[in-house]
């Protein structure tokens, strides 16, 4: 909502002091977003009137012109030939600062000085013509500051952020109420003098609210022998200022009234308003309307229509009129129609028709009903002003359902209470008056009666959120928090900056990509297509929500390398998305860790797993080697913790890095956090470390392929409670073992707790691991 | 005999300067000193002297043997240390040629402003509470008094999830369905703050995402105030931009508090910062998780992050949040 001082100072005695206003404006909830000085961007140009012409003796593109801006001759230098001697034309005098930000300074062109700049509209910002110096039509003598050679009104102009609790602030006698009561200064409306004359309006129309719950109130005027012609400068100005186009006298004040009061409003032709009356009812569906804007809409059963007596839609309830019935140079009667409309339909079918007007933005806020009667004497005298308009006898006001707007007790206690002051009761009444709620005492509490242009204040709270804004939010005191607490990271909490300062320290960056995937992404990655789809996403390549880090990690990956960075190294920690399990409505969302590794293989991958395994003590991690969908089918694995799936580790399969333009081979871990973080861990407890000597022996195994390397270790670690530790430190393939063989060497460290062991004990133990290796995996030792 | 001593420390000499390694001098120490060497032979022959002589060769005879080991040993030392230079000298590195094979990695901004974040909220006695990103109606927004018209439901704002009725699923569009979700699973006193990822449907610009985070702190306790607010956001900017920050609150509008704030912090040059939001939680939210607001009342703010994030690193452009090129990750 934009506004000018000269118009608050209708309203209130506003000091000419626009700092204090628009930080009133700030401090008030309704903050100032932009503050213009109209009239000052036109400072240091003045009028100057032409003495001579004279060709410049380097140049033939410009010429020396000699004007009197008030001191005698000066010369300038112009690039322009549009004007004679005796013009009178705009001076950018040097010093001056150009409304585009050109700074004006005294300057040699081609051995000519120029001692100021002639102006184009283009560059007083008038309009977008540039073709020539601008010639003014004044009679003002040379010197006079341009600003007032054009009759250009000092103000000073707020475009103010209104939030949606606030409709009273919406228009200037609002603001200014507003303001006022916050300065401590004395504010009153306008008092419109209307006569009325000729027959009255209920002899002229008839109106019908056949949808009370939609339309509280609907008031209707006649106004007669209106003649159509522009509006007057004045008013122009202020619309303009505001942002609206002047059209042509009639509308013009119709938006005035709008932005002064508050009060939307339509005039109709009445002479193309057919059957003489207005009916207010829920469109049929299908039902169609071309508006002003040349638009023709289609409406359902919730919206709200205005239809002329014969039924026929001549406006949209509380949104825009229809074209049948617009003003124009020939209306000489006119319907006025001033309504209150249920917010929230007017919200909704403005919303539906994504159409917002000035007027919706005000009836969807909460007009206020009660200002009808006022508004419609400040359009009719403004009429008879202006228009030459004479207003009929009487209104024609149909009631609708207004809402009720009880008092509301607002007790003393529960003020201080939540905002932390110690105000009285009269002190709340000070606060709360001067912005029209009237108080009534109740003991120690009030009842407060809500003014009908705040439809937003309907319980306690409200009213104490207004004693606080014109209390002063910066008046209450600041307190520490003083319940004794401690702050603390869950263990989940903890345990997640773990990982990520784990795998950070291993060179890896964390990434967040989009989370949002096109469809076809997933397919690609070989995973499943089953994620869950936006019903509105922005563009249809963000619009499924990933059910793995899988499709992000590997963009991420392909766009680097087309960048020429090769051999990246990411990780990221992110929310997937997969599909509600049965009964639930919200998707089945996890946590993922994910790491990709480009230019590594598989075994990078298995290697990065069982770090974050053993960061994690989870127990018994393992990899279970397996053909896994868009990984590659032999070298992939399940990562598994007890036994339990927790995550895939390998590398992808080349035929999805194909598929995302990637060369490098790609080592890939992605596991589910929840489940690693819930799942069983070793117990957080320490095994005494013996006093006594280890004993160390090596045993190598013929084993086949097929049999897991882990397996082995695993057998050889359960075995026997003196095995310490098992080591797989070599692998070898070869002639000698025959295909799809490979020899597996573990170094076994045995140890008591208790004594030295000894050379019986030891042999002891290798025949039994070694018996055990051999009959629970069919490997054979190897000599 | 006498003149055969007197050649042993000769041999010694000769054979010693002679020598040009360990194995040398050791094949010179054994023809002298070995059980077949020089000096024995001669104590072989001492036994045939009478005592006189034998005491008084046996005396020549140690002290030649002591000479001999101190040219050999101090001949060793040169040796062996010349042995030692060769081969260090051998082993010689460039050591500016080293370069690790991998750098100390990075944490997203994100992550690092959430992190430091959460450590000042856990000093301040806070706990750290998360959510769905993925919501229902009811958490996202009833719950939270947006009336059933509210246009932050609308279309244009909020992104819709294909499961259950047309508008029963969202991508959460702040944080503070996690409030509902804490208060309605702890009863009060609640002091915790809520990072996470939020969503809005909205073109993506240099000063715009579609997915960016936010972080937001909820207390609710007995006799929490308008006062609390404003001094608990003051600690907080204290601790986490400096003492030389101060704050301001201005009337706003949510429909999840009332009263409501704007959050503007005051840098040292006396330039102005956005932040954020801020409020008294709304009775009706208190009412729908089940908790008395006549008992209880409480207090909430949030800010979003991304900005906090980038601006650290004077990145201007919001879209660099997303960006997952490895030169512009690798600066952090």
């Amino acid at each position: 909502m934009k506004t000018l001082l000269s118009w608050l100072q209708e309203f209130a005695p506003f000091p000419d002091d626009p700092d204090l206003i628009g930080d009133t404006f700030t401090r008030l909830g309704t903050p100032v977003e932009e503050v213009t000085h109209l009239g000052d961007e036109w400072d240091g140009i003045v009028v100057a009137r032409v003495e001579g012409l004279r060709e410049h003796p380097n140049a033939d593109k410009v010429q020396l012109v000699d004007v009197d801006a008030g001191d005698g001759p000066i010369q300038i230098v112009c690039g322009a030939f549009n004007m004679a001697v005796g013009d009178l034309v705009p001076l950018a005098t040097v010093g001056t600062t150009m409304p585009g930000g050109m700074e004006i300074g005294r300057r040699k062109l081609r051995g000519e000085l120029s001692n100021g700049m002639l102006c184009s509209s283009r560059e007083l910002g008038l309009s977008d013509e540039h073709s020539g110096i601008r010639v003014l039509d004044v009679s003002s003598a040379p010197g006079t500051p341009l600003a007032d050679a054009l009759g250009v009104v000092r103000d000073v102009l707020w475009d103010l952020e209104v939030n949606p609790n606030r409709p009273d602030a919406m228009c200037v006698a609002g603001l200014a109420r507003d303001a006022a009561a916050a300065l401590d200064l004395p504010f009153t409306l306008p008092d419109p003098k209307v006569t009325p004359t000729g027959s009255a309006a209920a002899d002229a129309l008839t109106i019908d609210i056949a949808d009370p719950d939609l339309c509280g109130r609907f008031g209707a005027w006649v106004l007669r022998n209106v003649s159509i012609g522009a509006s007057p400068g004045w008013m122009q100005r202020r619309l303009l200022a505001l942002g609206m186009r002047p059209i042509n006298a009639l509308v013009d004040i119709s938006n005035y009234v709008m932005l002064e009061l508050g009060q939307p409003n339509h005039p109709y032709d009445l002479g193309l308003v057919p059957g003489g009356g207005l009916v207010v009812r829920r469109a049929r569906a299908g039902e169609q309307l071309e508006t002003l804007d040349g638009v023709v809409r289609t409406f359902t059963t919730e919206d709200l229509l205005i239809c002329d007596a014969e039924q026929h839609p001549v406006g949209i309830a509380g949104v825009m009129g229809g074209a049948s019935c617009e003003i124009s140079a020939t209306t000489t009667d006119v319907l006025l129609e001033m309504a209150w409309f249920q917010p929230w339909a007017v919200s909704r079918t403005s919303r539906r028709l994504g159409l917002r007007t000035e007027a919706s933005a005000r009836f969807e806020k909460g007009c206020d009903p009660q200002v009808i009667p006022l508004a419609a004497a400040r359009f009719c005298a403004l009429a008879a002003d202006i228009c030459g308009a004479t207003t009929a006898p009487g209104a024609v006001i149909a009631e609708g359902e207004l809402p009720a707007r009880p008092p509301v007790r607002t007790r003393t206690a529960r003020v201080n209470a939540l905002l932390g002051t110690d105000l009285s009761a009269d002190q709340i009444r000070a606060e709360l008056e001067p912005i029209g709620f009237s108080c009534a005492a109740a003991g120690d509490d009030q009842d407060v009666t809500v003014p009908s242009w705040r439809y937003d204040c309907e319980v306690e709270i409200d009213i104490v959120e207004e004693v606080a804004r014109h209390w002063g939010y910066d008046r209450i005191e600041r307190r520490a928090l003083t319940k004794e607490r401690t702050g603390r990271l869950t263990p989940t909490q903890k345990t997640r900056r773990e990982v990520r300062r784990l795998l950070k320290s291993q060179g890896l960056a964390e990434v967040m990509p989009l989370p949002f995937l096109a469809p076809g992404d997933l397919e690609r990655c070989g995973l499943e297509p089953v994620g869950i789809e936006l019903r509105n996403p922005m563009v249809a390549e963000e619009s499924i929500l990933r059910t793995s880090l899988r499709p992000g990690l590997l963009a991420a990956a392909a766009l680097n390398e087309s960048r020429r960075s090769a051999g990246v190294a990411f990780f990221e920690i992110g929310h997937v998305f997969l599909p509600a399990p049965d009964g639930q409505l919200l998707p089945d969302e996890r946590e993922h860790v994910a790491v990709l590794l480009a230019g590594r293989e598989a075994p990078a991958a298995v290697e990065a797993w069982l770090v974050l395994a053993d960061l994690l003590r989870v127990e018994a991690p393992a990899v279970t080697n397996e053909s896994l969908p868009g990984l590659h089918p032999g070298r992939s694995a399940t990562a598994t913790v007890a036994g339990s799936a927790v995550g895939v580790v390998g590398e992808i399969d080349p035929g999805v890095l194909e598929a995302y333009g990637i060369g490098e081979r790609v080592a890939w871990v992605e596991l589910d956090l929840g489940a690693l973080l819930h799942g069983p861990r070793r117990p957080e407890s320490a095994r005494p470390v013996s006093r006594y000597p280890s004993s160390d022996i090596d045993l190598a195994f013929d084993a086949p392929d097929v049999i897991s390397a882990i397996d082995v270790e695993r057998t050889l670690a359960g075995t026997d409670p003196l095995v310490w530790s098992v080591e797989l430190f070599d692998t070898f393939r070869g002639e000698q073992l025959g295909e799809g063989r490979r020899s597996l060497a573990y170094h076994v460290r045995l140890q008591a707790d208790d004594r030295t062991l000894t050379d019986e004990e030891v042999a002891a133990a290798r025949t039994a691991l070694v018996a055990a290796a051999e009959s629970e995996h069919g490997v054979t030792l190897r000599g | 005999m006498i003149d055969e001593i007197a050649r042993l420390t000769e041999d010694a000499e000769r054979g010693a300067a002679a020598a040009s390694g360990l194995d040398d001098l050791q094949a010179v120490e054994t023809s002298l000193l070995g059980k077949k060497g020089a000096v024995s032979g001669i104590k072989r022959q001492l036994g045939g002297l009478d005592e006189d002589d034998r005491k008084r060769i046996g005396r020549a005879l140690h002290e030649a043997q002591q000479q001999v080991q101190s040219i050999l040993t101090a001949r060793r030392d040169e040796l062996s240390s010349a042995a030692r230079r060769e081969s260090l000298a051998s082993e010689r590195m460039d050591l500016t040629e080293v370069r690790p094979g991998h750098d100390a990695g990075h944490l997203h901004l994100v992550t690092q402003v959430i992190e430091e974040l959460e450590d000042v909220f856990v000093g301040l006695g806070f706990t750290v509470a998360e959510g769905p990103e993925v919501e229902d109606d009811w958490h996202n927004f009833t719950a939270l008094n947006f009336g059933e018209h509210h246009p932050a439901r609308d279309m244009q704002d909020t992104f819709f999830v294909a499961l259950g009725g047309p508008r029963e699923v969202v991508m959460r569009t702040h944080t503070s369905p996690v409030q509902i979700r804490v208060m309605t699973d702890q009863p009060p006193p609640i002091y915790s703050i809520m990072p996470g990822r939020v969503f809005r449907n909205e073109a993506t610009d240099s000063t715009h995402l579609a997915v960016f985070h936010q972080l937001e702190c909820l207390v609710v306790d007995e006799g929490i105030t308008f006062g609390h607010l404003a001094g608990t956001i003051e600690a907080f900017i204290h601790a986490f931009m400096g003492e030389e920050y101060s704050i301001r609150l201005r009337p706003s509008y949510f429909p999840f508090t009332e009263p409501s704030a704007e959050l503007d912090v005051q840098r040292p040059d006396g330039s102005w910062l956005e932040l954020g939001g801020c409020g008294m939680v709304h009775p009706n939210v208190l009412s729908n998780c089940g908790i008395d607001p006549e008992r209880w009342s409480g207090f909430a703010f949030g800010f979003g992050l991304d900005r906090l994030a980038l601006a650290r690193y004077g990145v201007a452009d919001l879209r660099e949040v997303m960006s997952t090129d490895i030169r512009f990750l690798s600066q952090f």
